[in-house]
């Protein structure tokens, strides 16, 4: 590989959108992208934290309001970033929550609202970025995943769905849009330290000790563990991994 | 990028194919490079394309199959750049064609000796040396190590570095290596030409083919802070062909 091949790895000139890209892991990710070159939309409800987040890492940031549940909202997010940038190379699907209850005690509203967000979410985004990157023969999305997608959990089925129905859309639009030249792959984070982790340890205190002690590495993982991997998958060097959804969780998920 | 600057990294197979592309992409990414290979020569040339490039190596005859010959290559790394910090332990043979040599014994056990165990005792040798300062390890599998449609032995060999790479992360994620595989579907090398040479596919078997070059970013990332909490998996470099 000669030194231009490293250029591969630049995502300078590139534009990207990160949804739920105003706070913990989206944020990572989406300041990584810049520090790496490029430009990117940080889509999101909230607008204040948006704002800020696109404010923090400066002139080659920009917020969306966006609601990814919404087809047309997710149409808008596109031809936005489209306007502004001039053009959409990265998609990263993000944006998810998390609504802790065992299966008995699940209401309906929360089972919707979680599949509603994390898979139709990023199912939508996905559809409405496609032909942007058809147009360019070129494309990646990043399909934020979870241990989750391949290990049971008890407070949480609806998640759990959601994330092994993220793999299963991964290996689909990776097969679809193969020979569009877009490359569309997961990533599985595993206990991450996030607003998520941290109100679930206020609640229950000690909630991670025992995935701290389960996992190889030792600790449980940071955004930024995320962002490093998220910023191989949005440049040329991973142009022939295609369909693959990668765990990111220190060993955790050897134990499978 | 300059990203291994002061790294030491140890490349087996260093001759053709993936091991020369990514040898050269540590070279290039500011690394010293060990070019181990089986035959010399080869890893040689290799060594004077890094040079040419301003690059830092040196190229070493190994057998990854023979316990000496993987103390040795490491030992000599060790004297010349005064470190391990990245090996990669790709070595391998195809072992001949499926359906054809499946029940070959002399095939299996050399497939197995170089593949599988070729892999075990670079990571025996290289381990120590890279717990000192902590790094990253890479094995070469294939989705042969995923799936079942290769020759027997070749399937084997590539299931068992699968298997060692995951016991081994466990083993050491706690003391500061990472330690993964890679997994590529078919990949345009000489290894590739020879065991397809004169074959004609079955309609459907064939993937798109993957450069060197693609497998390599794969293995130089995997070996970078990028991928720091990376461990125990066996990445699919493969066009999307376990996908569907």
């Amino acid at each position: 590989m000669s030194t231009e091949g490293l250029e591969a790895f630049s995502l300078a000139g590139r534009v990207a959108i990160v949804t739920g890209g105003n706070r913990g892991i989206g944020l990572a990710i989406a300041e990584a992208l810049a520090k790496a070159g490029a430009c990117v939309a940080i889509a999101a409800r909230d607008e204040a934290a948006g704002k800020h987040a696109a404010a923090r890492i400066g002139d080659k940031a920009m917020f969306i309001e966006t609601d990814v549940t919404s087809q047309d909202s997710c149409q808008a997010m596109v031809r936005c970033a489209e306007n502004h940038f001039g053009r959409l190379d990265i998609l990263v699907n993000n944006a998810g929550i998390m609504r802790a209850s065992r299966a008995e005690d699940t209401a309906l509203a929360d089972w919707q609202a979680v599949l509603d967000i994390n898979l139709t979410g990023a199912f939508l985004c996905a559809q409405a970025a496609y032909p942007a990157m058809r147009r360019q023969k070129a494309g990646k999305i990043i399909n934020m995943g979870s241990l989750a997608a391949i290990f049971g959990t008890a407070a949480g089925a609806a998640y759990a769905c959601s994330k092994g129905g993220i793999v299963q859309l991964t290996r689909s639009l990776a097969v679809s849009w193969g020979p569009d030249n877009i490359q569309v792959n997961a990533l599985l984070p595993g206990y991450i330290e996030s607003d998520m982790t941290r109100r679930a340890e206020a609640e229950r205190p000690g909630a991670f000790d025992a995935k701290r002690v389960r996992t190889p590495a030792g600790r449980i993982g940071r955004p930024e563990d995320i962002a490093g991997a998220a910023v191989f998958l949005a440049s040329r060097a991973s142009g022939f991994i295609t369909g693959a959804s990668i765990p990111v969780d220190g060993g955790y998920a050897i134990q499978l | 990028m300059g990203i291994f600057s002061g790294k030491v990294a140890l490349v087996t197979g260093a001759g053709s194919g993936i091991g020369r592309a990514t040898a050269c992409g540590f070279a290039a990414a500011g690394a010293l490079v060990a070019l181990a290979d089986i035959d010399l020569e080869a890893a040689e040339d290799t060594a004077a394309l890094i040079a040419q490039s301003g690059g830092k190596c040196l190229p070493l005859r190994a057998d990854t199959s023979l316990a000496e010959d993987a103390a040795v290559s490491v030992a000599k790394t060790v004297s010349a750049f005064g470190r391990l910090d990245i090996a990669f332990n790709n070595a391998g043979i195809s072992g001949g064609r499926p359906g054809q040599d499946d029940f070959d014994e002399a095939r299996y056990d050399r497939v197995m000796a170089v593949n599988a165990k070729g892999v075990w005792l670079g990571m025996k040798y290289q381990i120590p040396e890279v717990l000192r300062g902590g790094g990253a390890i890479v094995n070469m599998a294939s989705i042969a190590g995923l799936t079942g449609v290769g020759a027997f032995a070749y399937t084997a060999s590539k299931h068992a570095v699968i298997g060692m790479t995951k016991a081994a992360a466990s083993r050491y994620a706690g003391a500061g290596i990472r330690i993964n595989a890679i997994c590529p579907g078919a990949v345009d090398t000489p290894m590739l030409a020879r065991a397809t040479a004169g074959v004609v596919a079955p309609p459907g078997t064939t993937g798109p083919l993957a450069a060197a070059e693609d497998i390599a970013a794969a293995v130089l990332w995997l070996c970078s802070d990028q991928a720091k909490f990376i461990t125990g998996h066996p990445l699919v470099v493969d066009g999307g062909i376990l996908a569907g």
